[in-house]
């Protein structure tokens, strides 16, 4: 049983289909990619994903578990926008992975230092403890995905969901947020699903990357057809994962 | 270069903002002083020095049969009721807000019914309120709560429709609960706005208890100015009404300080 399960997923909005027989089978720790050209149902799989809808038929398990009814714990989310809450400053947003899933949705006393002092050791990892303190509105685009990102892992879900995570960001923030998230799969060894509209960095940082498209396309009637997974790359190693054997046999090593 | 961008420099701007109402007091002093000519008994247009004689009078004289300084006592009895229908409205405005704006099963029961019900204009339900709640404070505040909330509802539920929705996602998926979503996403966003529809519904509160006080009450802004009307005061009115400008202007002023304050977040904008 692999560990996250797409189980043969329809999806349509009233008589528009979007998606349809959409099944992929994802192993735990798996960095998996989705690329694919505009209106092709990514960000609505992701949706999926993450329960904010659930599928016309078909379903999605995680880890075994019941198809989900709503976006909970297991599942961490990153936006292209909107990722984190204005109001509170970058401790309290990484604080809020914690405290939100209480009672009141706060903590007091010792609770909340310790929420606090663990927050610290968080920005300070992810390269925000100098702006502790302030508002994300203060922040540029990447730090604030940064931070989207520090939020989404202090709930320590089961997957992360990312929807263009990147997308908003000038070409040298992002080159610098792929070495972020490299560096941070390295550490937790998280299974990530990505949208991305950049065909390079869905193969630069996927295990695997995922294309959808439109099998059957009907000219008179662009809408009659969904999209599903057409290409499934391995995209290891640069996206040529079985010459890696190769390589070490024919190399000329040191003597 | 064209107008649009044509901007004025420090001193000009000055000038240009006192220009209408240096124009308006000149205006006024001159048609004071030509009709002051004419019949130098002339109440309409009372002199500027008369004006100002009045006001001190009001400010500082007790009244000689009540032994009270009037205008101090009408505008701490206006304040109140003011304070108290505003508070109310704003208070239930929130709540019901944050309902309708996050709950799709209230939202369908009230959305229209509110939008319905805020079409009904106050001031031909106070005969009611009289009737219902008698002629003392109680349906005074009650008209003020009647003639915002409708408006504080709308405008507040609309905002909290507003938040992203992906905001709510991201918080569903740290593990919130809808109180939680309620009291720690939403709310903190929707208190900077409150303030904002606030300041906007100051003006329909002062019209709606003046209207009041006017009708059926023994003290109050504008229950005086409505008195001395009897009289042909202007002196007296227009005092008043100078005062009831200034007070508002301040609360205004006040509103948009506490904002400033109270939600630095809302600064650099997002």
């Amino acid at each position: 049983m692999s560990f996250v399960s797409v189980d043969n997923i329809f999806q349509s909005y009233g008589m528009r289909p979007i998606l349809e027989r959409v099944s992929v089978a994802v192993d735990e720790g798996e960095f998996v990619s989705i690329v694919g050209a505009s209106g092709c149902g990514k960000s609505t799989f992701l949706r999926l994903l993450l329960a904010q809808e659930r599928p016309t038929r078909g379903e999605i398990r995680i880890a075994g578990a019941p198809p989900a009814e709503e976006p909970g714990l297991d599942r961490g989310v990153v936006f292209q926008r909107y990722s984190v809450f204005p109001h509170l400053t970058v401790r309290d947003n990484i604080v809020a992975g914690e405290s939100f899933r209480s009672a009141w949705g706060r903590f007091s006393g010792a609770a909340r230092r310790a929420a606090q002092a663990r927050a610290d050791e968080t920005l300070k990892r992810i390269g925000l403890d100098h702006v502790a303190d302030q508002y994300p509105a203060t922040l540029s685009g990447g730090m604030q995905q940064r931070l989207a990102i520090g939020q989404a892992l202090t709930a320590k879900p089961r997957v992360l969901l990312l929807d263009a995570p990147f997308g908003a960001l000038d070409p040298g923030t992002r080159l610098a947020m792929h070495d972020f998230l490299t560096e941070l799969r390295e550490e937790t060894g998280m299974t990530v699903f990505m949208v991305t509209h950049d065909l390079e960095e869905g193969f630069k940082l996927g295990d695997r990357v995922l294309v959808f498209d439109k099998p059957r396309w009907d000219p008179t009637n662009p809408e009659a057809y969904g999209a599903t997974i057409t290409y499934d790359f391995d995209a290891r190693d640069g996206g040529i994962p079985y010459q890696r054997l190769e390589e070490k046999i024919h190399v000329f090593g040191p003597t | 270069m064209r107008l649009i961008n044509r901007q004025p420099g420090v001193v000009l701007r000055a000038v240009l903002m006192a220009l209408p109402f240096v124009a308006v007091l000149v205006a006024y002093a001159i048609g004071s002083e030509i009709r002051l000519a004419e019949n130098p008994s002339d109440k309409l247009l009372p002199a500027p020095s008369t004006i100002a004689a009045t006001a001190e009078r009001l400010f500082t004289e007790a009244d000689r049969r009540s032994d009270k300084i009037l205008l101090w006592h009408d505008t701490a009895a206006s304040l109140m009721r003011l304070a108290m229908g505003v508070g109310i409205a704003a208070a239930l405005a929130t709540i019901l807000g944050l309902l309708i704006g996050l709950l799709p099963h209230v939202r369908a029961t009230l959305a229209a019914f509110v939008a319905v019900v805020s079409m009904i204009p106050p001031l031909a339900v106070l005969p009611i309120l009289f009737i219902v709640f008698g002629l003392g404070e109680l349906s005074k505040v009650v008209l003020i709560v009647v003639g915002i909330l409708p408006f504080l509802i709308r405008d507040l539920s609309q905002r909290v429709l507003e938040i992203p929705r992906e905001m709510i996602v991201k918080a569903e998926t740290l593990g919130a609960s809808s109180l939680v979503i309620a009291l720690r996403v939403a709310l903190p966003q929707l208190l900077p706005r409150l303030i904002q529809s606030v300041r906007l519904s100051l003006g329909p509160a002062w019209l709606f208890l003046i209207a009041a006080e006017a009708i059926a009450s023994e003290v109050g802004l504008g229950y005086r100015i409505f008195l001395v009307r009897r009289f042909l005061a202007m002196d007296v009115i227009l005092t008043y009404v100078l005062w009831i400008t200034l007070l508002a202007f301040l609360m205004d002023l006040a509103l948009r300080q506490l904002a400033k304050r109270a939600f630095p977040w809302t600064e650099a904008g997002l």
